[in-house]
């Protein structure tokens, strides 16, 4: 019959209007800045840059290679790099960036940079609150506001921190005892078969 | 008591009155009537505003605004500031005029659809001696003056030089001419029955209580389908879901006021739910007996709030029907106007006469219903035939 389909369509709808009043499993909006759902572990928002230990500036692990600066699709990232060098993880001199700026305006957030990183010295953040008063200024972040320790990525990306901090961990005892071995009195040339004549 | 809280603002009127020359008298009347009513319906509007958004959004299991309140505290009252905040929106947006458009008529379209709009308000009584103007053609006045609403939506489509405003506007003209026809046809016969178009003397003549129910049209059969009618061709000139073709979101984007933006836009919106109240109120005065209540013993509530009570019901369950059904299409919408709507409202009219003409009794009444129950079921057969209303299986989706 004509019009079967409308009434059953408004009880159902009168079902939904009244059942979200009684329970509150269907109401399914998060009413979001009192609570919030937590981010999944592979949330990323915008890159962010990361040294180990306690100074950002000392252990920074960019090396200003500049390869993630080709790489960016929409070139959001600028580096220069420095005249001196500084040590990095593994006490080995490296250039590092005397200016490294992102612009968040334009990046993507499409990881290529994280991709491309030779030294695991660029990775996403998830961070979202990044709202500003100044879009020029207050979206360009310089690189001790991109600098985030080790500990925050451990925290933040957990699996990826570990696979990371263990093959990080490899390279430098692999390094070291690379170095020991250099260090160390090499052992007699073997002994020349014959005296030179006239010795 | 209940007398002079019945007639408390007529009696204010007339105690304002008092105190102004003779000479200046008529022209003050006019100007307070058009102030009180501009005053409702536009509170009205903001408030619907508002309930339509919490209503749809709780059919949708969401909460709807619940944030703006009493600006600078915390008290949010459920977002009853919302209202508030978007008249604000729309007054300090910017207003874009395309730089193609036809700048006269662009401007004038808004002003010339809110203008009609507010004219229909004035036959329509509101409270027991509360009407505007009491015409004795006011009915032809409501249609006359509620048609010119499509000029000015053309008006708009036509001066804005957008491909989608023109599309609505043309969706906005073959639907508005394809229901006004229906929507008069069936207020026709409550013409026939009252034998006027004042619209005072039809709230009259349902004035009174017969056993429980009171003696509204609604409550015969033929005013039952008649009701239904006015009702389904009210939302196709209102431009309301499911005949909101004109506007059509998902594919014309907003229709004939794409090109509006600010207070402009905003003036569309007010005239829209402005021309949805006034024809739920026309909808009020013909069939479900005006400002009078619905017992007896509910006299003592005063007759305006009656009407106002009667109103925001009608309102919400167009709120209810919006979040209910989805848009039609063109040829659904053509169909249903003109192989349904108009051979129904035309046999409803056959069923007042043959009703008007027997003594009543139940067997006026088996004959009243079953000349609309037998006509709803054939057309809709008709309507329905050759047409495969299974439920839609898709061969790549799932």
């Amino acid at each position: 019959m004509l019009g079967e389909g409308i009434i059953k369509g408004m009880a159902e709808t009168a079902r939904n209007f009244l059942g979200s009043y009684v329970s509150d499993e269907r109401l399914t909006t998060v009413q979001y800045p009192e609570e919030r759902i937590p981010q999944i572990e592979n949330a990323r928002q915008f890159p962010f840059l990361l040294y180990d230990g306690d100074d950002w500036h000392a252990g920074m692990r960019c090396v200003a290679c500049q390869i993630c600066e080709k790489e960016c699709p929409p070139k959001c990232i600028y580096i220069e790099k420095s005249k001196d060098k500084k040590p990095d993880y593994t006490g080995k001199a490296q250039f590092y960036p005397a200016k490294f700026d992102i612009d968040i305006s334009v990046c993507m957030s499409c990881q290529i940079c994280v991709e491309v990183c030779p030294f695991d010295a660029i990775k996403m953040d998830t961070e979202y609150e990044l709202s500003t008063t100044d879009r020029f200024g207050g979206l360009l972040i310089n690189k001790q506001k991109l600098s985030r320790s080790n500990s925050h990525f451990r925290q933040i990306h957990p699996t990826d921190a570990a696979e990371v901090d263990m093959r990080l961990a490899a390279e430098k005892a692999k390094a070291e005892a690379k170095a020991k071995a250099a260090a160390a009195p090499k052992p007699a040339p073997p002994a020349p078969v014959a005296a030179p004549i006239g010795a | 008591m209940s007398d002079t809280f019945d007639q408390i603002f007529v009696s204010l009127k007339h105690w304002l009155l008092g105190y102004l020359p003779v000479w200046s008298q008529p022209v003050i009347s006019c100007l307070l009537s058009i102030a009180v009513i501009i005053v409702a319906f536009a509170t009205l509007f903001a408030i619907t505003t508002w309930l339509e958004r919490k209503g749809l959004a709780r059919i949708q299991n969401r909460y709807g605004p619940n944030r703006a309140g009493i600006p600078l505290t915390n008290i949010s009252l459920f977002g009853l500031g919302q209202p508030a905040a978007d008249g604000i929106k729309a007054l300090t947006k910017e207003d874009i005029v395309p730089f193609a458009a036809d700048k006269l008529v662009h401007f004038f379209a808004p002003v010339v659809l809110v203008i009609p709009v507010l004219l229909s308000y004035a036959v329509l009584p509101i409270g027991r001696n509360m009407v505007a103007v009491d015409m004795d053609a006011g009915l032809l006045f409501f249609f006359a003056v509620g048609a010119a609403t499509e000029l000015s939506v053309f008006m708009a489509g036509w001066s804005s030089r957008n491909k989608y405003a023109l599309l609505g506007a043309m969706r906005a003209i073959a639907q508005m001419v394809s229901y006004e026809i229906p929507l008069i046809l069936s207020s026709v016969s409550v013409i026939m029955m009252v034998g006027s178009l004042s619209t005072v003397k039809i709230v009259e003549a349902q004035s009174t209580y017969h056993g429980l129910l009171p003696d509204w049209f609604v409550f015969t059969p033929w005013g039952f389908a008649g009701f239904i009618l006015f009702m389904i061709s009210a939302l196709a000139e209102s431009n309301r879901s499911p005949f909101d073709l004109p506007e059509g979101e998902s594919e014309i984007v907003a229709g004939y006021f794409i090109e509006y933006s600010g207070f402009k836009f905003a003036l569309f919106f007010l005239a829209e739910y402005l021309g949805m109240f006034a024809i739920s109120g026309l909808g009020i005065t013909l069939f479900l007996g005006g400002w009078h209540a619905p017992f007896a013993w509910l006299t003592w509530i005063p007759s305006w709030a009656w009407f106002f009570i009667k109103l925001v019901t009608l309102v919400l369950i167009l709120i209810w029907i919006r979040g209910t059904v989805p848009r039609l299409r063109m040829d659904q919408l053509m169909n249903f106007a003109w192989k349904f709507m108009l051979p129904m409202a035309l046999l409803n009219l056959v069923g007042v006469a043959i009703w008007h003409f027997m003594t009543p009794g139940l067997p006026r009444w088996l004959v009243g219903f079953a000349l609309v129950v037998g006509p709803y079921l054939l057309l809709g057969r008709g309507l329905m035939a050759g047409k495969n209303l299974a439920k839609r299986t898709y061969r790549f989706a799932e």
